[in-house]
């Protein structure tokens, strides 16, 4: 069965200028004078798809670009290249106006919950804000409702309404912030680490939140994280990232239990196991290079055990595997790995 | 085997404007020389608290309010400030989370590493540099003669923390408390550090008392756990024996509430409410609010740690 798509990436390719002013870029080389630009490679080059319902999770180090791809997705960040279409209408080139209707259909929850709710507003407040935006003609008592419900279906009391955000502990907060993506009715969610910032016991009550509201309100979830026994737990489909591109993705099982790019062999080695003793993880040499130098050929091949000559100058491509999986890696293509 | 370390009914309380707060209501461990102890538990369980008080780092309002810190037969949390400047260092180093915190970032590395040598021990500086450079070659930092002319912001995430390692390692210390050393840091660097941790505590013989919340780690590279609650050592026995068979409810709950324990897209075994605010501990165990399983006796008596199988549980449940 085809399954229906809600969300399509192609190729979208993001740089930060961080060259500065026009002094900052000024470079001197054997009596020449010239300006340099500095950009930081956050993504280059990455393509997806999401179907409805799902819960597909990106992960990767700090510093590989699937924040950015999070906040690209949503129109946070302008793509330099590349495109966007949510269920089959382009969205990146849209006017703010234009962009509209699509921003109640997709929404984010972010990390810290101590730094995404307003701290001068009360809950109610911060809750009927998008509503009040996204469908002026509701009622005061419709929106009062709205609020309500919501707050009662993330499990937090709706007579706290009125209360301030410090009022609450972490993990009640990262609630709230979840009732405000959900008071629009998207259909779409972007969620940035969302649970990284909160203690064990309080982790498996929002997951468990997450999945609930996904069952009732057929959600589909962009998840994004680097905690991988989680990701293994809560979603279909999986994509691993280094350096602003896609290594491998393919469905989680799959990905979990036969991993082929190098770099996601590492990092599945690298889960701390309950019950193991001693560490058995793989070890990688040398340390991830920035994304404003970025590597020539496959972003790895620095740090991968398996590089040849052809990896150091050749960027490998996507190839789809037996098993849906899909590799970018000239070992696994060559099938030396 | 003479203990290393054994603390005995340490008490650790914060006098606050609005009424004194029990931090650490009578903890009990002890540490035998090169022997690794995970302490676990989330944030306000007291787990850092305990740790600091070892050294006593305890800063203002709060203060050893009693019990004793005997370290090599000696009860150190009574000592002054320079009896304990002697200590601290150089006979336990501390680690803590961040990095970027750690390090002083308008100091080279070899002055921060120089630094400490030369504090505790009789030597010139061109000794103590080669000590610093021995240490950064143990925890593998490349070129460690020009490194040392470097400043931290020079370095990655992971290699700063291998410095802060490298400084505790100075003066070959006998105990080492980390405190979170891994919390900030990518899971491929963390699993490096912490393999470098244990290599070394086993080549040099060093003690351990890692600080941490994630169960995962504590498993792979301690010997013994202990599990702390809203300031009280919950649950203590050897690693493996709690991870594959927990008995105090909440270490349960804890264990049940990762994601590694369940079948896929199951719904996660979530403990109800809160850990409570060092100021409204509820009566008898502290716990038993969130328990599953409690009874009558639980919200009046609190129950004290008992030998239970190979481990020790405060839980009313084995009485």
């Amino acid at each position: 069965m085809q399954k229906e798509q809600i969300l399509e990436v192609q190729n979208v390719v993001k740089h930060f200028d961080i060259s500065g002013g026009i002094l900052d870029q000024l470079r001197f080389n054997k009596g020449k004078i010239y300006l340099e630009k500095k950009t930081v490679k956050a993504l280059n080059g990455v393509s997806l798809t999401i179907n409805k319902g799902e819960t597909f999770s990106v992960v990767g180090e700090s510093g590989c670009g699937k924040s950015t791809l999070g906040r690209t997705i949503l129109g946070l960040y302008p793509p330099n290249k590349g495109q966007i279409f949510f269920k089959g209408n382009r969205i990146d080139n849209l006017s703010p106006k234009k962009m509209l209707p699509f921003r109640t259909k997709m929404q984010m929850i972010f990390q810290d919950p101590y730094a995404s709710l307003n701290p001068r507003k009360t809950v109610r407040t911060t809750l009927e804000e998008p509503i009040r935006f996204h469908q002026p003609s509701l009622s005061k008592k419709e929106i009062k409702e709205k609020v309500e419900e919501i707050m009662a279906q993330v499990g937090v009391d709706p007579g706290w309404a009125d209360r301030y955000p410090h009022e609450f502990s972490g993990g009640q907060r990262q609630r709230i912030s979840i009732a405000r993506a959900l008071m629009v009715d998207p259909e779409f969610i972007v969620a940035d680490e969302p649970i990284s910032a909160l203690d064990v016991s309080i982790q498996a009550q929002i997951l468990n939140l997450l999945m609930e509201a996904q069952e009732k309100r057929n959600l589909s979830y962009l998840f994004i994280t680097h905690d991988l026994s989680v990701v293994e737990h809560i979603s279909s489909r999986v994509a691993v990232m280094y350096l602003g591109r896609i290594c491998e993705m393919g469905p989680t099982e799959n990905l979990f239990d036969s991993p082929r790019h190098p770099y996601t062999q590492a990092l599945l080695s690298a889960i701390p196991k309950l019950g193991e003793t001693g560490l058995k993880h793989i070890k990688l040499k040398g340390e991830v290079p920035t994304p404003i130098h970025l590597p020539s050929g496959c972003v790895f091949h620095l740090r991968c055990p398996h590089a040849n000559e052809r990896c150091k100058k050749e960027i490998p491509e996507l190839i789809t595997l037996d098993n849906q999986t899909q590799v970018a890696c000239h070992g696994v293509e060559e099938k030396r790995i | 085997m003479d203990k290393l370390l054994e603390v005995k009914d340490l008490v650790v309380k914060f006098a606050l404007r609005t009424g004194t707060l029990t931090a650490l209501n009578g903890i009990n461990f002890s540490l035998l020389p090169g022997e690794r102890m995970g302490l676990v538990g989330e944030s306000g369980a007291g787990k850092s608290v305990a740790g600091f008080s070892i050294i006593n780092l305890i800063s203002k309002p709060g203060f050893i309010a009693g019990g004793e810190v005997i370290f090599e037969g000696e009860d150190i949390s009574k000592y002054n400030f320079e009896q304990m400047r002697s200590i601290r260092g150089n006979k336990i180093s501390m680690i803590f989370q961040d990095p970027m915190m750690t390090l002083n970032p308008v100091l080279t590395i070899g002055t921060q590493m120089t630094e400490t040598l030369l504090a505790h021990k009789q030597m010139s500086k061109e000794e103590a540099t080669e000590i610093a450079i021995e240490c950064l070659k143990k925890v593998y930092i490349p070129s460690p003669e020009t490194r040392l002319k470097q400043y931290p912001h020079e370095f990655s995430g992971g290699m700063r923390q291998r410095i802060v390692i490298a400084i505790s390692l100075l003066t070959t210390p006998k105990l080492i408390i980390a405190d979170e050393p891994t919390t900030a840091l990518d899971v491929t660097i963390q699993a490096e550090i912490m393999d470098l941790l244990l290599e070394l505590c086993i080549k040099e013989k060093m003690g351990l008392i890692l600080i941490t919340h994630d169960l995962g780690v504590v498993s792979q590279t301690t010997q013994k756990i202990a599990v702390m609650y809203a300031g009280r050592i919950v649950e203590k026995g050897k690693t493996l024996d709690i991870i594959t068979n927990p008995k105090h409810p909440y270490t349960q709950g804890l264990i049940k509430a990762l994601p590694q324990t369940h079948k896929k897209g199951e719904k996660l075994y979530q403990i109800p409410g809160i850990m409570p605010n060092l100021n409204q501990i509820p009566s008898g165990c502290p716990f038993h609010p969130r328990c599953t399983f409690k009874k009558d006796i639980c919200s009046q008596i609190e129950p004290s740690l008992k030998s239970v199988d190979k481990g020790e549980v405060a839980c009313h449940l084995y009485a």
